[in-house]
């Protein structure tokens, strides 16, 4: 598949999908202009690898900020990897959050109680 | 030009009255996406340079990207008279010792007003835990919009200042109202 490599702005995230060397991730901010067209190509993506994974998945969020209209997106990208998950693939997500950034560990904590798929939180330092 | 003078005395005491009000940005205009992230950065430059914790921060960037999105999706104009654009507004940031209180104003059609009032009682009515439930309901069963908002964003706000959110609707005429909204971030209180 198709590499997809988005170098992140002040308004829209990092986004990397690479299934040869196994990165999952987008991190950094995200408030498009339009999230719709920012995601779109994402989630055609997913939905194209969700039939051909076959190692395991590991998909790494590591946002530092997101408005509501990202939150709903996201929640789309997860609802994608949950379908993955009850397919039988090999599924972790791993929601990396500022230690001290309460906002983005409960918004990670909410994800996990809505989608049912492997999920762990993971604290890190921005030093 | 006779009227300089008068002028100036109106800027002069524009200027007092926002001091009095502890305004410390106002914007009247067209809300792009450009302006939104031209105040956010300029906002956010301004707080680091005056040490505000990160919590505060990332809550008052969240506010004022939520409060002008909105505007720029769904402020209605009037199409009778000039100078009202689609997406335009008024934005004021004011800070004291305890607060910052972000605050906007956009025209809207009056019909829009029942259904916007009741969205926010309801808000105001709940509180964290009522919160954190019609949030994951409102993702789970919303879908985007055309404008691409997520009917997520008043919410959202609430449960993250765990402030209620104060607004009024000024009649402007008989299809019209100037709707105003403010939410109110705590500089000091702890938000567990």
């Amino acid at each position: 598949m198709e590499v997809i490599k988005i170098v992140g702005t002040d308004d829209t995230p990092s986004v990397t999908l690479d299934v040869a060397n196994e990165i999952f991730e987008i991190s950094g901010r995200s408030l498009p202009e339009d999230v719709a067209v920012f995601y779109e190509p994402i989630l055609d993506w997913i939905d194209r690898y969700s039939e051909e994974a076959t190692g395991k998945t590991i998909f790494n969020f590591k946002l530092v900020y997101f408005n509501t209209a990202s939150s709903k997106m996201i929640l789309d990208i997860l609802l994608k990897l949950e379908e993955m998950h009850e397919a039988g693939k090999d599924v972790l997500v791993r929601w990396h959050y500022p230690e001290d950034d309460e906002d983005m560990e409960e918004a990670g904590e909410e994800y996990a109680d809505i989608v049912d798929v492997p999920f762990e939180q993971i604290s890190y330092s921005l030093d | 030009m006779d009227g300089n003078n008068d002028f100036l005395e109106f800027v002069y005491s524009f200027n007092e009255s926002m001091e009095s009000k502890n305004v410390k940005l106002v914007y009247k205009g067209e809300i792009s996406h450009q302006v939104t992230k031209a105040f956010t950065s300029l906002t956010e430059t301004n707080m680091m340079v005056e040490e505000e914790s990160n919590s505060v921060q990332k809550k008052v960037f969240h506010v004022i990207v939520e409060f002008l999105q909105n505007i720029s999706k769904h402020a209605d104009y009037m199409d009778n008279e000039e100078g009202h654009e689609e997406g335009s507004g008024v934005f004021l940031v004011c800070k004291d010792e305890e607060n910052y209180v972000i605050t906007t104003g956009n025209i809207l059609q009056k019909r829009k007003e029942s259904s916007i009032a009741e969205v926010l009682d309801k808000i105001n009515s709940l509180d964290k835990e009522g919160l954190k439930a019609l949030y994951k309901q409102q993702i789970k069963e919303g879908r985007l919009s055309d404008k691409g908002g997520a009917g997520l964003g008043f919410i959202d706000i609430a449960k993250k200042t765990g402030n209620p959110l104060a607004y009024k609707f000024v009649p402007i005429n008989d299809d019209y109202s100037f709707f105003m909204i403010s939410s109110t971030i705590s500089r000091t209180q702890n938000f567990d």
